[in-house]
């Protein structure tokens, strides 16, 4: 023990091991009020490093060229390497998990006001890691070189041509080619495997930091940091290891189960993570009979073309993403979380879920199609629209309603729940 | 509230559902699938070789995988199997040459490999055993669930000597061998799955009580 001690002093004489994990870990007090919801931050962090691990070796399997992909993925990966088809369905599942987790764990922000003062810059952290993340699935969806990531890139990168004067040569600036061809793909790779994931980990450790300085917000949104004991440990504080820590591996062992049961017995998704027409070779002359962009961008693809004009869609889909990044500025309510908020706000948030949700069924089905879930007729592009305006008028329309509502009296401690 | 969203995503489920379904043909029957059935896989396989191979590659299979996977011996693999090839790790390539397929049919026959993952194992059955005679087309047959398809009905003899009953059962082998082709791992990949998840509920019991053990003084 004495030689470990000495170790550890040696080490913390020249680099703060010992600081760094009472400042992140044991001496991080987190509100002892986590509820469910909080699962998702660490649940974030597995899965990214799930994806890093697999995605490594995936690498290792690839072949980047028009010629070669869709045959190293479907003889090699899934064939010929030993747990080759394990790494890849770890990984393809892996990226509709980490927007399962993320989504419900911004939803999670969104509920207890997690983006409130002084949390704005963790909250936009959090949203470049979003964005950057939707890049990332992306450029990832193109890889495999099937029929639907062939089809989804050409939909998605033609939208940059509806952009005035430059638009057709930016659109083959970054295609690098008249379609999309292996040289697309080769960027792509690039940007998949080495560029976007750099940027990603960075934001993820600028996130903790920024969270770390200012400390977790919780389900009550009460500032646990005003009452703080005489060592000046928070008293509605509990250090994050061990509490935590073995708290989150609750998590962690319920996720897995979920998680490993779609990897070894549902790895299609129901043709959502991985979809039928992407088993077929990308062909650049045999259009897909319906292109749907993979699930996790439907809201947004959605929103796109609920706008009749092709460049007011594109404006109209980059505002739906901007928008977020100034909610800490829109909700101007006395207090955070929605247990204090008015009915307004309860009401509110159930529709965004509700209409968020209809958004992305719209994003899959074909626009003229009728929606079979209604009462009454409706297409899907009109339902598209009002979940449009919806999404639009919840945020423009939260300063006022938030400022209107009688909210109800916040606690002075947090409540235990459990 | 959290019980009101997972009600709302219980609804949303079924229109998911519908929505990877596709069009509905009246036509569609269940293939009577199992992965476990080394017989009828081998069945399937014969059939697939004695009249798919002709035509439609499979080019992202190999005979040895399926040699292994399926316990065929390699030599009876290499005599009765084997017609396109005579090394036994080459992938499955038809014997057609692309361009007189295309002149033949009108189309290139499509690689059958993943055919199951792209169309679904109901599909390729119930297309095998739907076709019909219509003179208008220009084999002199159709297809109930491909309208209009450039194949000849290849295994009309086969469905005459057999009989209907017979003929479905070799069809639902040979549906069988292309749902196993399409992913050779999936009924190994299922039965690793349960110990994987017998794993992960056994070591549910300690994390559990740990988490338990830890917070039992915090109010």
């Amino acid at each position: 023990m004495s030689m470990l001690q000495n170790l550890m002093g040696w080490v913390d004489a020249r680099f703060p091991a010992t600081k760094m994990f009472e400042d992140h870990m044991s001496k991080y007090y987190a509100p002892k009020n986590f509820n469910v919801w909080y699962f998702f931050g660490s649940l974030a962090m597995l899965v990214l490093v799930n994806q890093l691990l697999t995605g490594i070796w995936l690498t290792m399997l690839y072949n980047p060229s028009g010629e070669g992909a869709f045959l190293s993925v479907e003889l090699n990966m899934m064939r010929d390497v030993e747990y080759g088809w394990l790494l890849r369905y770890l990984h393809s599942t892996g990226a509709s998990a980490f927007f399962v987790v993320v989504y419900l764990h911004m939803f999670r922000g969104m509920m207890y006001g997690s983006y409130r003062a002084p949390r704005e810059l963790v909250w936009i952290f959090g949203m470049t890691i979003y964005l950057a993340l939707m890049a990332e699935g992306f450029m990832g969806y193109l890889l495999p070189w099937g029929q639907m990531s062939y089809w989804g890139a050409q939909v998605i990168i033609s939208l940059f041509g509806a952009i005035p004067v430059v638009g057709d040569a930016l659109t083959e600036w970054i295609r690098g080619d008249y379609l999309i061809s292996g040289i697309t793909l080769n960027r792509f790779f690039a940007l998949h495997v080495v560029a976007l994931p750099i940027v990603i980990l960075a934001l993820v450790v600028l996130h903790i930091i920024a969270l770390h300085e200012v400390g977790s917000n919780n389900p009550d949104g009460v500032e646990i940091k005003k009452l703080k004991d005489e060592n000046g440990v928070p008293l509605d504080g509990i250090p994050f290891h061990p509490y935590y820590s073995v708290h989150d591996l609750v998590g962690v062992v319920v996720f897995l189960f979920v998680f490993l049961t779609i990897v070894f017995f549902f790895p299609d998704g129901g043709g959502y993570f991985l979809e039928k027409p992407n088993f077929e070779p990308a062909n650049p002359l045999k259009t897909p009979d319906h292109i749907a962009p993979v699930w996790y961008f439907t809201p947004f693809y959605a929103i796109l073309r609920a706008v009749p004009d092709k460049l007011l869609g594109v404006v109209a889909m980059g505002a739906s993403i901007a928008i977020l990044f100034v909610l800490p500025w829109l909700d101007r309510s006395p207090v955070k979380s929605i247990r204090y908020k008015g009915w307004i706000s309860k009401i509110m948030l159930a529709l965004f879920v509700v209409f968020f949700i209809l958004l992305g069924i719209c994003g899959v089905k074909a626009p003229d199609l009728h929606v079979e879930f209604l009462p009454f007729e409706m297409t899907y592009r009109v339902l598209g629209q009002i979940g449009t305006v919806f999404y639009f008028a919840y945020f423009i329309l939260m300063p006022f309603w938030t400022t209107k509502e009688t909210c109800k009296p916040v606690p002075e401690r947090v409540r235990m729940t459990h | 509230m959290n019980k009101f969203i997972s009600v709302l995503v219980l609804m949303c489920l079924p229109v998911f559902a519908q929505a990877a379904g596709g069009g509905h043909n009246e036509y569609l029957v269940p293939a009577p699938i199992n992965m476990d059935d080394k017989v009828s896989l081998q069945r399937g396989m014969q059939i697939f070789m004695n009249n798919c191979i002709g035509c439609h590659s499979a080019q992202y299979m190999r005979y040895e995988r399926a040699a292994t996977d399926l316990e065929i011996p390699a030599d009876i693999m290499k005599a009765n199997l084997m017609f396109t090839t005579d090394k036994i790790g080459e992938t499955m390539h038809s014997a057609i040459p692309l361009d007189l397929a295309k002149k033949w049919f009108g189309t290139v026959p499509p690689d059958l490999t993943l055919v199951a993952r792209i169309r679904g194992a109901d599909w390729v059955y119930s297309y095998l055993t739907n076709f019909y005679v219509d003179e208008s087309r220009p084999w002199g047959v159709n297809n109930h669930i491909f309208p209009d398809v450039g194949m000849p009905h290849v295994l009309s003899n086969m469905e005459q000597s057999l009989g209907e009953e017979k003929f479905e059962e070799a069809m639902a082998d040979l549906t069988n061998y292309m749902v196993y082709m399409a992913e050779p791992i999936r009924a190994e990949r299922e039965r690793i799955g349960v110990y994987v998840l017998i794993f992960l509920a056994i070591l549910f019991i300690p994390v559990y009580f740990l988490n338990r053990e830890y917070w039992k003084d915090v109010h």
